[in-house]
């Protein structure tokens, strides 16, 4: 099994929210120096699917991740739990795109890498919460996609996979090479053992930049966006909140039911 | 490209009912057809889904493609993309909404990619710019810590919609419209996936999208037992029980009872928030509700910006106390 996992380097999503400040000049997110880099949380449930066909299975994962300041002690993080390979396109024209631009550079990544069954990546990043990438490679490649998935079962030449619905789950069986995008529901990934983030720091990332990967420059990063931003806001919260006191919590609560009665809220 | 008009809706089907989306999204559609001045059409597909032409009609399309084959039956990315794009080639409309569903979430990008077009997801409101006729989308980003306004210059503009920002239109049974049956023409080889199974949680009692109260449990609830305790109170308000995603991830409540960003989106009359912090991704998914009630012991939560009213302190001794006094102001 060949497994290719793309993983995306952002600002902590869970950061309060008064740590996200945008400049309106410029239509961008301030960088505020408190907020730690990390995974996109979906992006590490998409390594530890990986991680999980190859407990059960063997194989090689390769990581994939675009963009500048890639923090290694970031994108090392699937090389220490058990991946095999990570690759950095890693270059400024690269950045600033959208899913479009993104999944076309990401896509000729994944050609140059050649050998692959199944490509996995998160139902959508964490910053912009797009949600798209993966459908896009999907259809560059020609792929059959099952989005949003929980559980992956690899068998001869298929896989069958528990895509996450309204109201349960679907069991969708498709053959490879596919891909599949992962969602939270997958359950809890695994820890770096000591030996595994020492042997990832030996290991040093492949690193390709658009000439390397045969990309037409006017399709990647900004320049390839096909989404253009308008305008970047932050909604106002009104904050007017009735805080019902009582000599304890139980009178309290007393009174926070005789309020909700008393203005018909219940 | 320049002879797109129009806006098309994708109207999804369940139990042979139009859904709520559908409904709101053809709300919207007709807003934005009637800024165009130019016609909303709809295209319902599926496996024996003739007769919601006529719904649709009552809800605002002028015009419904209808296109119903057996291969139509369960949702499946390779078949329905190929139905989108015949029938916008066909139709060649302007715009095309989804629902932020978990159709239109597989669907919308992918279509619109093999259209030569981009697609925004999970829009909350939608506007056209007057002067470029573009529509303008608005879409949370950074788990609803900040918004942004997309455009494209390609067409269509394809969006989908998030679940209960829009208000769909009374129907009304008098309204004419255009109903066109078209031929799937699919390709069985060109299917690639098979669905093998459909596992439906049936919650008991009132359904969470639905009611009119919800209780809501977060991460400080701490375990199972504790949102039997909710549900005990759900029940003597008639209402539903929902959770952050901590716990549907710790497996004290089912998946399906996740409201947020990745979960459900509810705006019930009454949402009562306990044990729950006001994280960004999980207020996506309520900040629609009429009014919210807090109960926190972290007076600084940022849940508080958001209530209306509040109690501070340990949800373990204010639950049962609360539903104690509102039973006995009930039977009064
Ligand atoms: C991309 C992305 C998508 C996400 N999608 C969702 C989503 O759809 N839905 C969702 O909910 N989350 C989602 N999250 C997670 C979200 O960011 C938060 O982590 C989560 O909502 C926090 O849940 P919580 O408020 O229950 O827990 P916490 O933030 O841990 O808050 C627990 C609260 O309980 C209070 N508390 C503890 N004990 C007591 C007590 N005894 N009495 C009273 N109060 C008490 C504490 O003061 C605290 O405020 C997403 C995150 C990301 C990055
Ligand atoms: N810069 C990136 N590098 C690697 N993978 C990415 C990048 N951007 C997006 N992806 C992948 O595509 C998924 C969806 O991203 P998005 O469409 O931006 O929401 C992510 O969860 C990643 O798996």
């Amino acid at each position: 099994m060949n497994m290719i996992v793309c993983v995306k380097q952002i600002l902590d999503p869970e950061a309060p929210p008064a740590s996200f400040r945008i400049d309106p000049a410029t239509n961008t997110l301030v960088p505020q120096t408190a907020v730690p880099a990390v995974l996109s949380p979906f992006d590490e449930q998409a390594v530890e699917a990986a991680l999980r066909i190859k407990d059960a299975k063997g194989g090689k994962i390769t990581v994939i991740s675009l963009g500048v300041n890639l923090l290694r002690d970031v994108v090392k993080k699937p090389l220490s739990l058990g991946a095999d390979e990570l690759i950095l396109l890693e270059d400024p024209a690269f950045v600033g795109g959208d899913s479009w631009s993104t999944a076309y550079a990401l896509a000729a990544a994944i050609k140059k890498v050649g050998q692959f069954d199944l490509i996995f990546c998160g139902r959508q990043a964490a910053d912009w919460d797009s949600g798209q990438t993966g459908s896009c490679i999907a259809e560059i490649l020609g792929l059959p996609q099952v989005t949003v998935a929980k559980k992956i079962e690899v068998m001869d030449g298929k896989v069958k996979v528990e895509k996450v619905t309204a109201d349960g789950y679907e069991v969708v069986e498709v053959p490879t090479p596919a891909l599949i995008t992962v969602s939270n529901e997958l359950g809890e990934v695994r820890f770096a053992t000591f030996k595994g983030t020492m042997a990832s720091k030996k290991k040093e990332p492949i690193i390709w930049k658009p000439a390397d990967i045969g990309v037409d420059p006017a399709k990647i990063g900004a320049k390839g966006r096909r989404t253009k931003t308008v305008k970047l806001f932050q909604p106002v919260r009104e904050g007017k909140c009735e805080i019902i006191t009582g000599e304890n919590d139980e009178d309290a609560a007393g009174n926070l039911a005789k309020k909700l009665v008393e203005v018909k809220l219940l | 490209m320049a002879d797109n008009k129009g806006v098309m809706i994708f109207a999804e089907v369940i139990d042979g009912k139009l859904t709520a989306v559908a409904k709101e999204l053809l709300g919207a559609g007709r807003k934005l057809a009637n800024d165009l001045k130019e016609e909303l059409s709809a295209l319902v597909a599926g496996s024996g889904v003739g007769n919601i032409a006529a719904e649709a009609i009552s809800f605002g399309a002028d015009k419904v493609y209808v296109v119903d084959a057996l291969l139509l039956k369960d949702y499946r990315t390779d078949a329905y993309v190929a139905v989108l794009e015949k029938v916008i080639k066909q139709a060649n409309p302007r715009i095309v909404l989804m629902g932020q569903t978990t159709i239109g979430r597989d669907l919308a990008p992918r279509a619109a990619f093999r259209l030569a077009t981009a697609a925004v997801l999970d829009c909350i409101a939608l506007e056209i710019d007057a002067a470029t006729k573009q529509l303008l989308m608005t879409k949370p980003v950074y788990g609803g810590n900040a918004r942004a306004i997309y455009t494209m210059e390609t067409l269509p503009q394809i969006a989908t919609v998030r679940a209960k920002a829009m208000a769909a239109l009374e129907p009304d049974g008098a309204r004419k419209g255009q109903v066109i049956a078209l031929d799937a023409g699919l390709d069985p080889a060109a299917i690639k996936t098979t669905v093998l199974q459909k596992v439906v949680h049936e919650a008991e009692g009132t359904k969470l999208e639905d009611a009119a109260v919800v209780v809501a449990g977060g991460r400080g609830i701490g375990g199972p037992e504790g949102f039997k305790q909710l549900e005990e109170l759900a029940k003597v308000l008639k209402g539903a029980v929902g959770a952050t995603r901590p716990p549907c991830d710790a497996g004290w409540v089912p998946d399906t009872i996740q409201i947020g960003l990745t979960g459900k989106i509810v705006s019930p009359y009454v949402y009562i928030a306990v044990a729950i912090s006001g994280a960004s991704q999980h207020m996506a998914g309520c900040s629609g509700s009429k009014n919210i009630i807090a109960i926190n012991r972290d007076a600084e939560a940022q849940i508080f910006k958001e209530a209306r009213f509040g109690v501070v302190g340990d949800w373990k001794k204010i639950i049962p106390a609360f539903e104690a006094k509102i039973k006995e102001l009930q039977t009064k």
